[in-house]
């Protein structure tokens, strides 16, 4: 095992774990707002949570590019 | 790393000529398949008091016309076969792991690919067909012209994000409950599957729902163009 392939699993490691608390911490403020929104307008919950599941969507692309970028590191490296 | 198979390559079953025909394109077929003879069964006696699964068949396309005329806010009629079927697809796709031994298609990069490129080329056709080439290339440069290298830049990222995103979800779940199978015996991962079910329904929405924001932002761009024409 050389130093690329460590270095490797490492940085998909930190990718994962670092590129997957930023979106966490959105998506919950994000329904925090929109528990909020119904909360105070309970005949807006149709509109506002599928702005919500299409805004979760956006936010949760995130750490899937992070995820992808993790495989790539591992399955797919140019450098190993 | 060795003992899981890499998830961004798919395997060869077979070749029909020169072309290689891959595990998810024959599961593909095999839920076209399914769905049409299952379509075809149902409407084939079309009566006014529908049969229990008429109704609910009935009830499914209503729902989908509903969202579409809730998000996009104009007539669903042109758009609801586009997005229907990328809808009822996608949801029998992510669920088609419920069947022993089949993987969903959707777990595999190019068919990502291939439905968000069908999206791609919808936005674009129906954008083209709202206002004309030249009046669609126009929205380009909306709000000023500034912003047309960011605009063109966010048309396929957007496509690229729609891919990866269905990707990552379908992937990473089938990924996982290959993973736990591998450590821990029979029933433990049952509850990770029922999870992914749910993964894979809401996925199914919101590829069908992003969908519609695209093609009602191309049409909606349009009309807001229109508006400024006629002023």
């Amino acid at each position: 095992m050389n130093w690329i392939q460590i270095a490797s699993i490492f940085g998909a490691a930190f990718a994962i774990a670092i590129g997957s608390i930023a979106p966490a911490l959105a998506e919950g403020r994000a329904v925090a707002a929109a528990l909020d929104a119904i909360a105070r307008q309970p005949e807006a919950a149709n509109t506002i949570s599928r702005t919500l599941f299409v805004g979760l969507a956006m936010i949760e692309t995130m750490a899937i590019y992070c995820l992808v970028i993790a495989l790539l590191l591992l399955f797919a490296n140019p450098f190993a | 790393m060795s003992h899981f198979a890499s998830p961004l390559e798919t395997a060869v079953l077979f070749s029909l000529g020169p072309v290689p025909i891959t595990r998810p394109v024959v599961t593909t077929w095999g839920i076209m398949a399914v769905l049409t003879a299952g379509s075809w069964l149902v409407t084939r006696r079309l009566s006014l008091h529908p049969s229990r699964l008429q109704a609910a068949l009935e009830m499914v396309v209503e729902v989908i016309t509903a969202q579409i005329r809730e998000t996009m806010e104009t007539d669903p009629a042109p758009y609801r076969p586009l997005i229907g079927t990328l809808f009822v697809f996608l949801l029998f796709a992510n669920w088609s792991s419920l069947v022993p031994g089949v993987e969903p298609p959707t777990s595999a990069l190019e068919t990502d690919a291939a439905l968000a490129l069908i999206v791609f080329c919808a936005t674009l056709w129906f954008g083209v067909r709202a206002l004309g080439l030249r009046g669609y290339l126009k929205t380009f440069a909306h709000p000023f012209l500034l912003m047309a290298p960011l605009n063109l830049i966010e048309l396929f990222t957007r496509s690229f994000s729609l891919m990866v995103r269905l990707f990552g979800n379908v992937m990473s779940g089938v990924f996982m409950i290959g993973v736990v199978l591998s450590l821990a015996g029979l029933f433990v991962p049952i509850p990770l599957m029922a999870l992914e079910m749910l993964t894979g329904a809401v996925q199914a929405y919101i590829f069908g729902a992003l969908a519609m924001v695209f093609i009602g932002g191309a049409l909606s761009e349009s009309s807001g163009q229109k508006e400024e024409i006629s002023r």
